[in-house]
């Protein structure tokens, strides 16, 4: 039985080969998996929380593979880190479908507000909010400066695709932020815990290096 | 400091090459889809669109290799389109490693796909490309045309734009096919009148000749992304010296 160095967690919501293909290429001597299986999740090093699509759907996906509880361990245990809705999902609820989250985090998951959606020229702004956007980080070069921004500029651009963003109720966990037209969480950590509403995997070189970090990343 | 507006060279491929032609005619062949695919990337390019122009269905498979082998070497977004008929086909090309699917004459024929697939598959990932015609018979002024320019559907574009994104469409894909490989420049009235009708991102398509073309969509047109294809393939810009260019006019690139 081979070891399992980074689980990519896959419940049957959309295209995991792209999350996969990028780990690979920042550490082609690790064994990633792309699983549904949840001793696998439980056996990995590191564990990869994706998602895409709408909440209440990956939701019930999860659960009906019974890894509920293995996401929930590995969040609390280990490295892991969530990507789009596998950060909207760690909260208590979303907006989109008033579905219940998995409550790790207190907050919710809200949609871009139509009324907001102008930028300083008056031109509308879309929803989707798709493309390139700045990413702010907390601590850059601070003494609390994050592991997971090492090697990245502070404002470098992700590329994100999403209409609804996280509002935790616990300012202590933001990591980062955007601005679409107002400022959102786009990044949030806690412990062993990595999560971010942006797309690494399709994010370039700012996407690989967090990537990176993150397959060498042992949290205290 | 806000979200740039995106910069997408086009890749038109037939039988695994990548080729260009005026309004959908005279095919010159351009290169290997891998090796322009990682130029583009090292220039800069926010997102590539490979379009699948292939006529005979024996050699549609080859798209799907040219674009897991793309996908395990660039990390952008990675959009394709052409010969998508069924959900399945949508799933095969996200499986090979497509972010977003393009959806055209099978979006007329049978709208139903495009609200299938993006209730299975998201509507992030759902893009309608929407291939638009000055007429004067109509009482409008942009009609709907598919396969490839050839056939009038009497649908309103504007109409039809505002359709399938209450179908579940994430974005469109607005080709001008008057203008498309003539160099003239964007129809901005028809991608501005489409923007303004619907929440999603805007992709103008279809006529780009010079760099004040892309400016020009943008400002003009409120398109979210401009799409080229010959001034990028033939080596007269590169995608920086678009971005360069762009930011020049104040329009937000990433750089």
């Amino acid at each position: 039985m081979s070891t399992i160095d980074i689980a990519v967690i896959d419940y049957g919501m959309g295209n995991l080969r792209s999350v996969s293909k990028a780990l690979e290429h920042v550490a082609p001597t690790k064994n990633v998996v792309v699983t549904s299986n949840p001793d696998d999740v439980a056996k990995a090093s590191r564990v990869v929380f994706p998602g895409q699509g709408a909440m209440p759907d990956c939701i019930r996906e999860l659960d009906a593979r019974g890894l509920r509880s293995a996401v929930l361990d590995a969040a609390q245990n280990k490295p892991f880190l969530g990507i789009c809705i596998g950060l909207q999902m760690l909260f208590e609820r979303s907006e989109e479908g008033d579905a219940a989250g998995l409550g790790l985090f207190k907050g919710n998951v809200k949609r871009f507000a139509q009324a907001d959606m102008v930028d300083s020229q008056g031109e509308k702004l879309k929803v989707p909010h798709m493309g390139w956007n700045q990413v702010y980080q907390r601590h850059h070069a601070d003494a609390k400066a994050h592991a997971l921004w090492q090697g990245i500029e502070d404002g470098a651009r992700f590329y994100y695709v999403h209409s609804y963003y996280v509002q935790p109720a616990d300012d202590a966990i933001v990591e980062g932020y955007s601005d679409y037209p107002k400022r959102f969480t786009c990044a949030i950590a806690k412990d062993n815990l990595f999560a971010v509403q942006f797309h690494p995997e399709k994010s370039a070189n700012a996407g690989l290096q967090l990537l990176s970090n993150f397959v060498t990343w042992s949290p205290n | 400091m806000g979200l740039a507006k995106r910069i997408i060279p086009c890749l038109d491929v037939t039988n695994g090459r990548v080729v260009k032609g005026v309004n959908f005619l005279e095919l010159r062949d351009a290169g290997d889809p891998v090796e322009i695919a990682k130029r583009y990337d090292d220039q800069g390019a926010d997102e590539l669109t490979f379009l699948d122009i292939t006529a005979s269905s024996d050699n549609r498979g080859l798209i799907l290799h040219i674009i897991e082998e793309v996908a395990s070497q660039v990390f952008i977004p990675l959009t394709v389109g052409g010969g998508v008929r069924e959900v399945e086909d949508v799933r095969r090309l996200l499986n090979a490693g497509a972010d977003k699917v393009s959806i055209n004459t099978t979006a007329v024929l049978n709208p139903k796909v495009v609200q299938d697939a993006a209730a299975k598959f998201g509507s992030q990932c759902i893009v309608v490309a929407i291939d638009a015609k000055k007429v004067e018979n109509q009482p409008f002024e942009w009609e709907v045309f598919t396969h490839g320019g050839r056939k009038a559907t009497g649908l309103d574009a504007v109409k039809w734009a505002e359709y399938m994104v209450s179908l579940g469409a994430g974005e469109l894909l607005v080709t001008s096919m008057d203008r498309d490989g003539t160099k003239i420049g964007f129809n901005n009235p028809l991608n501005k009148a489409i923007s303004n009708a619907v929440e999603v991102p805007i992709i103008a398509s279809g006529g780009v000749g010079n760099l004040q073309h892309l400016v020009d969509g943008v400002k003009e047109g409120g398109a979210d992304a401009v799409l080229a294809a010959s001034i990028f393939h033939y080596g007269e810009y590169t995608v920086k010296q678009a971005k360069d260019y762009m930011a020049q006019y104040g329009i937000e690139v990433r750089r």
